[in-house]
């Protein structure tokens, strides 16, 4: 369905006096097959929008090719265009104005009649929990609702392709989980092919059968989510102790573990297949006489995936991208602003 | 071409609706002309003689629709920011619509309000006294009709660039000034001083503004009407061919 090869964009800024190029993104290589649900990951400013922009032809690649169901990004924009939906950061539909009205004229430009975009359009709006909300304004509306009536939008045509952009930021938890099983819905009921970004690591990992991650304009890895936390070596086994056998807990752990580190009275280090090995280490630390005040076990997330693959945290890497985002004209920053003026728009209204 | 009329159909439908429901700006911006008509008009009247007008009205009004044109359509690239952060022109954007269509809608909604503006304009200024030729009139609203979509695809050219009102204000003032006064939409140009008349030669919109003075007193047979509808269509086809390279372009 997508299949991208050393996509790059570049993005002029100005620090200071300088003129600056930036990389937005920097060859990336992408192949997603028919069906498929995956999982577009990495931190603000990472350049995930900017590569789903290039994908959904709404920005021409300064060098590099893409294929969009079966179309070229460049020269069959328009067949491109016809066959995918793209639900954006933003949105898409005016605050004042009437959510079926949006829908109608958005399923028209498509150039479907208008009797078959207000039956598509109420269909979807059954499907996905909108029922008599056709003539609410979105200002009127919740963060899930107004986001369901997004994705409404993404689909009136029936696209086989769609391309989420950060689908749940700014929903509360609730209306996040509901959002997830639509998401679900789009393939397991219709059979399309979906490609989300996000930057929270639950989100990949509860929709998509493959994450791709994304990282100062590169891919840095590309699985599923089980082999990518297999990378990481283990899983972390934190043992605390009583003060005085700190030493010979960390003497023990370092038998079976990597990279041991000790923090107060807290000793941990990364175990392979930490399940069949804990039993005897506790036995062993036992023999030795220490005193263990507790143990835990913590399966790799995508955090430590992300953190063996860039030598950062997803955390460190956001704060990182958010002093950088001033000087960028990227439309990540651009799509943060937006929401920061909406927010300040709320408040004042 | 019949899916492009379709297209444009569709976007122009919804930004009427839109500004139907909001219509504060309309008003505004009719406003501004009737004042200048009913509180300037007056002023103009002991004057027109020495420029040798026969009617302060039927010299006004053309000018005071040339400025309805221009500054009326320079504010509507302001709607159009507000719908960039609302997603709406990337929604537009990845249909497979002509990107002219996405303009020409927008376009044609400007049109239709500046035309409902212009006959308010006209109707007035006949009640006030203006004696045109109706010939005139009629090619005299075409030329500003030409004029008014030159100037709002520039300015949603200019949005869809700077997509912010803070840069975007201060450029559409640093605009208008010298358009204003380099124009002779109050007084005419050949009142003042050579260098400054010189100067204004230099300014498209002021044989705009005699062309359709020209036309409103009928007399066709001059340079006036043929320059001013030579410069509104230069400026029309240049501003939308801006106005479309911004809704094709990648970054916009």
């Amino acid at each position: 369905m997508i299949r991208a090869r050393g996509l790059v964009q570049t993005f002029q800024t100005k620090v200071g006096k300088e003129k600056k190029e930036v990389r937005a993104v920097d060859g990336v290589d992408l192949d997603v097959a028919e069906g498929e649900v995956v999982g577009f990951l990495g931190p603000n400013g990472a350049g995930k929008t900017t590569t789903l922009r290039m994908l959904t032809t709404l920005l021409r690649p300064d060098a590099g090719t893409a294929t969009v169901a079966g179309y070229d990004v460049v020269r069959e924009s328009v067949q491109v265009r016809r066959s995918i939906g793209y639900v954006s950061q933003a949105g898409g539909v005016s605050s004042s104005a009437r959510a079926g009205e949006e829908v109608m004229d958005h399923g028209m430009l498509y150039g479907l009649s208008r009797a078959q975009v207000e039956k598509r359009g109420k269909e979807l709006f059954t499907q996905l929990q909108l029922d008599g909300l056709w003539e609410r304004m979105p200002k009127n509306m919740s963060g899930g609702q107004k986001r369901r009536l997004d994705i409404v939008m993404g689909l009136i045509h029936d696209p086989t392709l769609v391309f989420l952009d950060e689908p749940t930021t700014g929903l509360d938890p609730q209306a996040r989980a509901n959002l997830w099983e639509h998401i679900a819905r789009l393939r397991s009921e219709r059979g399309a092919t979906v490609f989300l970004t996000t930057h929270y690591l639950d989100e990949a990992d509860a929709l998509s059968d493959r994450i791709v991650i994304i990282d100062q304009g590169r891919i840095v890895a590309s699985d599923t989510s089980d082999n990518l936390k297999a990378q990481v070596s283990g899983d972390l086994v934190t043992l605390e102790v009583a003060a005085d056998h700190v030493t010979v807990a960390a003497e023990k752990l370092a038998t079976v573990a990597q990279s041991v580190r000790t923090s107060g009275t807290q000793v941990s280090g990364r175990v392979a297949r930490a399940g069949r090995v804990v039993p005897g280490l506790l036995r062993d630390v036992e023999a030795a006489g220490v005193a263990l005040e507790s143990i835990e076990v913590h399966r790799p997330t995508l955090d430590d995936v992300f953190l063996t693959l860039t030598g950062r945290s997803l955390r460190d890497a956001e704060s990182e991208a958010g002093s950088e985002s001033e000087v960028g004209p990227d439309s990540e920053s651009a799509a943060q602003t937006t929401s920061a003026d909406q927010a300040r728009e709320d408040v004042s209204a | 071409m019949s899916t492009f009329f379709r297209e444009t159909y569709i976007v122009f439908r919804r930004q009427l609706r839109m500004n139907l429901r909001n219509p504060a700006w309309v008003i505004i911006g009719a406003l501004q002309p009737i004042l200048y008509l009913l509180l300037f008009g007056p002023l103009l009247k002991p004057l027109v003689g020495q420029f040798g007008a026969t009617n302060a009205y039927t010299f006004l009004v053309p000018g005071l629709l040339v400025q309805l044109g221009m500054f009326g359509a320079f504010f509507a690239g302001f709607g159009l920011i507000a719908e960039w952060r609302e997603g709406v022109v990337e929604a537009e954007r990845v249909t497979p619509a002509s990107r002219t269509a996405l303009l020409m809608g927008r376009l044609l909604r400007d049109l239709l309000q500046l035309l409902v503006q212009a006959m308010i304009l006209i109707a007035l200024g006949t009640a006030m006294g203006m004696r045109p030729s109706w010939g005139g009139v009629v090619a005299g609203v075409g030329i500003t009709v030409l004029v008014g979509g030159a100037c709002a695809a520039a300015s949603n050219a200019l949005a869809l660039t700077t997509k912010s009102e803070d840069v975007m204000a201060p450029v559409i003032n640093m605009v208008m000034m010298p358009v204003l006064l380099l124009s002779g939409i109050m007084l005419p140009m050949t009142l003042g001083p050579a260098w400054l008349e010189r100067i204004s030669d230099f300014m498209p919109f002021r044989w705009i503004v005699d062309g359709v003075r020209s036309s409103f007193v009928g007399d066709f047979a001059a340079s006036g009407v043929m320059w001013g509808t030579a410069w509104a269509l230069a400026l029309f086809a240049l501003a939308v061919w801006w106005g479309t390279a911004t809704f094709r372009k990648e970054n916009a």
